[in-house]
């Protein structure tokens, strides 16, 4: 943060003006009172001097920008959550490859690679010159000791994504050779998510305060329940990032954020909570709003293993019963994309379902009416967290008017509905963002909470992840049509990726695809 | 001495028995922290063995002794979620929360001294009148809400100050100052209406008494009465009020904390009580608890030596 230049002056300044009238020769008292009151009067200017000196940044090439959740530790190899990939994945970790904002694969630090035909096996020819910000050099042991700790060490189930890889071997200098036991389209994508994050193999011993990587950052500080600076990377192989300091700065209200934004204390808002807030920043003189895809998708669960909806006609009635579109209107001031699956407009595989169950109360009655469940009562437990009460609030009435009744009970996020809902599935309806991208594999585990055992779907997915990669969207296509046939789930809108931003600031990420906040890009575009 | 002595083991005596309560009330409340940390990424063996490596799935007796154990070596334990150590982390929010509440204290004392002493002096005055309906609307307004307010005001609508945020003093003491303004003045302001009440009644009080008709008597005029007698009379009964409401304001900083975005034992709190971080709020819990008493206990001692007439019985 930068320091209070516009506070100090006037202070400094009447303490000078005291002291040149005591050499005029007044009496000692009288100068002791003077600068007495000169200091006061300094206190006071910097206390209420002009709001500018508690900028965000200051400096032309520094950024701060506001987001929401904190990341409890800087290691994602020990600890969930979509924080800490956010502040630290493409800053400073990257992976042999990423994803673009089209959702396309990309070489990083690999410069190209290779899949033999039988898809089985990747050869990665590593980018030479790559450096860790602890000065060691990035080489094919460090790509093969990355890619086994993730087997052996990391303590998260999305770790059992690398279970695929029989070996990772070093070919050359700079060369790794992996080995699959079956061919795997969806692993290579797994490898620009945060389980394909190159470590250095001496820069792991504290990696939740002192994170070592490649990426065009490094941290600088962390202030516990406040904020994350990341210094430039002097040394980074690619091009240089235009920001030399960006800082997140954490908020755990939105309305603070939104004050911070709007006296200069923050530069960007990362993540708008309360999209009716917006009109605040309606002066376009002085802020922009940028909106854009991203991969969260606010999934109204129903309980496939329980009864009422263990009969597909009561789930297909509920995405009759829902006018989508009233519902982003309502409870997010119109600020989100209908989607219909489990797919979002960065998937290659995405296509619009949202006609297959239009808004029809009257058929929704019947189809409720034909399964005996008229009139039912079922448990809608909701995570206490702002969009999801006031998602859930519409879906309650929207049911009531079709005769389905749901008792709306909050349950404390993430506690208490991890572990009644997403660990013991006690629920009937349940509405949550599912942030983590291309995660249609949800749907097809029957221990997950969906509880939806369809092995029709599980074997697509299993085709398109084993196929070749050509086909692997259509198939992709096919089983998301087939989620939304079966009316899985209901799917109430895709959360944008909805930022606010001083209206100097340009590159920010459009849409939000992979995992990390994307900053290569971010810049002011008039020096302030 | 015997006082000080039965104050020390009674202050001890409490800390024990609130050790004990907020670790049986902690352990009733449902979540488990392994379930936070793995979040989505939950599979049971995975939960099993965090717990293992937690020791949460130890039986709470046992559980509870090894935490009071390292109580009393000063060890609080280290974090399930961040995996540092409890105690300097508290330390380091402590200090940021106490500036608050010295500062809210502060602001509270130099609005409610004056006003209480006017509003009682003026006590059959239109003037008074108005200074106690004013204290009477003050308390009534929550200190979030008044925080919410003074942020609207001075930093949205004038931007004369930050809306939040913290910069530690030794780092740039102006920054501090400035961000420190506004908080202190919604938590001090609320304290200020309420202790202007007690001020306002003490300071009555001691205008009816024989001694200062005494001093009248002897030609003192009213207020030169007033202030030699009267003041530091009514100091005592409005001391004790300042002992609970400092601790009110360690508490109540808890929220303005949030508001302000201030980096304070509060705020670590409920982000704690989130994530289930048992030892992190267990420690920040049995430092509030003693905080309180300790202030409770000196002012006590306050009162003893003040007032001479407690410190023969």
């Amino acid at each position: 943060m930068a320091k209070s230049t516009a506070g100090s002056g006037p202070a400094s300044g009447a303490a000078s003006g005291a002291s040149s009238r005591a050499a005029s020769g007044a009496a000692l008292r009288r100068t002791a009172r003077a600068t007495g009151c000169a200091l006061l009067a300094g206190t006071l200017a910097a206390a209420c001097g002009s709001g500018s000196g508690s900028s965000g940044s200051g400096t032309a090439d520094s950024l701060a920008i506001g987001l929401i959740a904190e990341p409890a530790s800087l290691d994602f190899t020990t600890t969930d959550g979509a924080a800490v990939p956010q502040a630290t994945l493409g800053s400073i970790y990257e992976g042999l490859v990423r994803v673009d904002q089209q959702g396309k694969i990309q070489p990083l630090l690999a410069e190209r690679y290779e899949r033999s035909d039988d898809g089985r096996t990747y050869t990665f020819h590593l980018r030479k010159g790559v450096k860790f910000t602890s000065g060691a050099e990035f080489t094919a042991d460090d790509a093969v000791f990355s890619i086994e700790r993730v087997k052996k060490d990391w303590k998260l189930k999305t770790a059992r994504q690398m279970d695929v890889v029989a070996k990772a071997e070093k070919t050359g200098d700079h060369t790794v050779k992996v080995t699959l036991n079956h061919a795997s389209n969806g692993w290579l994508y797994a490898m620009t998510t945060r389980i394909g994050a190159m470590f250095s193999r001496t820069g792991v011993a504290d990696l939740a305060s002192h994170p070592v990587g490649t990426g065009p950052f490094k941290l600088a500080e962390r202030r516990r329940g406040d904020r994350i600076v990341l210094d430039r990377n002097g040394s980074y192989w690619g091009s240089k990032p235009e920001l030399g300091k960006v800082t997140l700065k954490y908020f755990k209200d939105a309305g603070a954020m939104n004050n911070a934004l709007l006296t200069k204390g923050i530069d960007v808002v990362g993540t708008v909570q309360a999209p009716e807030s917006l009109s605040r920043f309606s002066d376009r003189n002085r802020f922009r709003t940028i909106e854009g895809s991203s991969t969260g998708e606010v999934v109204l669960s129903m309980n496939n293993s329980r009864e009422p909806f263990k009969d597909k006609r009561v789930r297909q009635a509920v995405r009759h019963a829902i006018d989508h579109k009233a519902l982003v209107e309502t409870s997010r001031a119109g600020h989100g994309k209908l989607i219909g699956t489990m797919a979002t407009p960065t998937d290659p595989w995405y296509e619009d379902l949202t006609g297959s169950y239009p808004y029809d109360p009257g058929k929704a009655k019947q189809l409720l009416k034909d399964a005996g469940a008229e009139g039912r009562t079922v448990k809608f437990r909701v995570p206490n967290m702002p969009y999801a009460m006031s998602a859930a609030q519409v879906v309650k009435s929207q049911l009531d008017q079709v005769g389905l009744k749901a008792e709306i009970e909050p349950l404390e996020f993430p506690a208490r509905w991890l572990s009644e809902v997403y660990n013991k599935a006690d629920y009937d309806l349940s509405v949550i963002a599912h942030t983590e991208p291309r995660d249609l594999w949800t749907f097809a585990d029957p221990g997950y909470y969906f509880r939806y055992g369809n092995p029709a779907y599980a074997k697509l997915l299993k085709d398109a992840d084993s196929g070749r990669p050509e086909d692997e969207a259509a198939r992709y296509r096919e089983a998301a049509r087939l989620l939304s046939d079966d009316a899985a789930a209901d799917w109430l809108y895709l959360m944008p990726n909805l930022m606010v931003a001083d209206k100097d600031v340009t590159g920010l990420p459009v849409n939000q695809v992979g995992e990390g906040l994307d900053l290569a890009n971010v810049r002011w575009a008039k020096k302030k | 001495m015997r006082v000080y002595l039965r104050k020390a083991a009674s202050l001890l005596v409490s800390a024990v028995i609130a050790s004990f309560v907020v670790f049986a009330f902690l352990s009733v409340l449902p979540g488990d922290p392994a379930e936070v940390v793995l979040g989505t990424n939950a599979g049971e063996a995975e939960l099993a063995a965090l717990r293992h490596d937690f020791g949460t799935d130890r039986p709470l007796v046992v559980q509870y002794a090894d935490w009071a154990q390292g109580l009393l070596h000063g060890d609080f334990g280290t974090s399930y979620i961040s995996h540092d150590a409890v105690g300097p982390r508290i330390a380091d929010r402590f200090g940021v929360t106490c500036w608050l509440a010295l500062g809210g204290m502060l602001v509270a004392v130099l609005f409610a001294l004056p006003a209480g002493v006017l509003a009682a002096a003026w006590h059959r005055r239109p003037a008074g009148a108005l200074l106690s309906a004013l204290s009477q609307a003050g308390i009534a307004v929550p200190a979030f809400l008044a925080g919410i307010l003074l942020v609207y005001v001075f930093a949205v609508r004038a931007g004369a100050l930050p809306a939040g945020g913290y910069t530690p003093l030794a780092e740039d003491p102006a920054a501090w100052a400035r961000q420190l303004v506004l908080p202190c003045l919604s938590l001090g302001l609320v304290q200020g209406a309420v202790l202007t009440r007690y001020v306002r009644s003490a300071v009555l009080t001691v205008l009816h008494q024989d001694f200062l008709r005494t001093a009248r008597a002897k030609g003192r005029r009213r207020r030169a009465a007033l202030w030699r007698h009267g003041l530091p009379n009514a100091a005592v009964p409005v001391l004790t009020v300042l002992g609970l409401q400092l601790s009110t304001v360690l508490v109540g900083a808890v929220v303005v904390e949030r508001v302000f975005v201030i980096p304070g034992l509060g705020d670590l709190l409920l982000q704690s009580v989130a994530d289930r971080d048992l030892l992190v709020v267990q420690g920040v819990v049995i430092v509030l608890v003693v905080a309180v008493l300790v202030v409770n206990v000196v002012t006590d001692l306050l009162y003893h030596l003040l007032d001479p007439r407690l410190r023969s019985r």
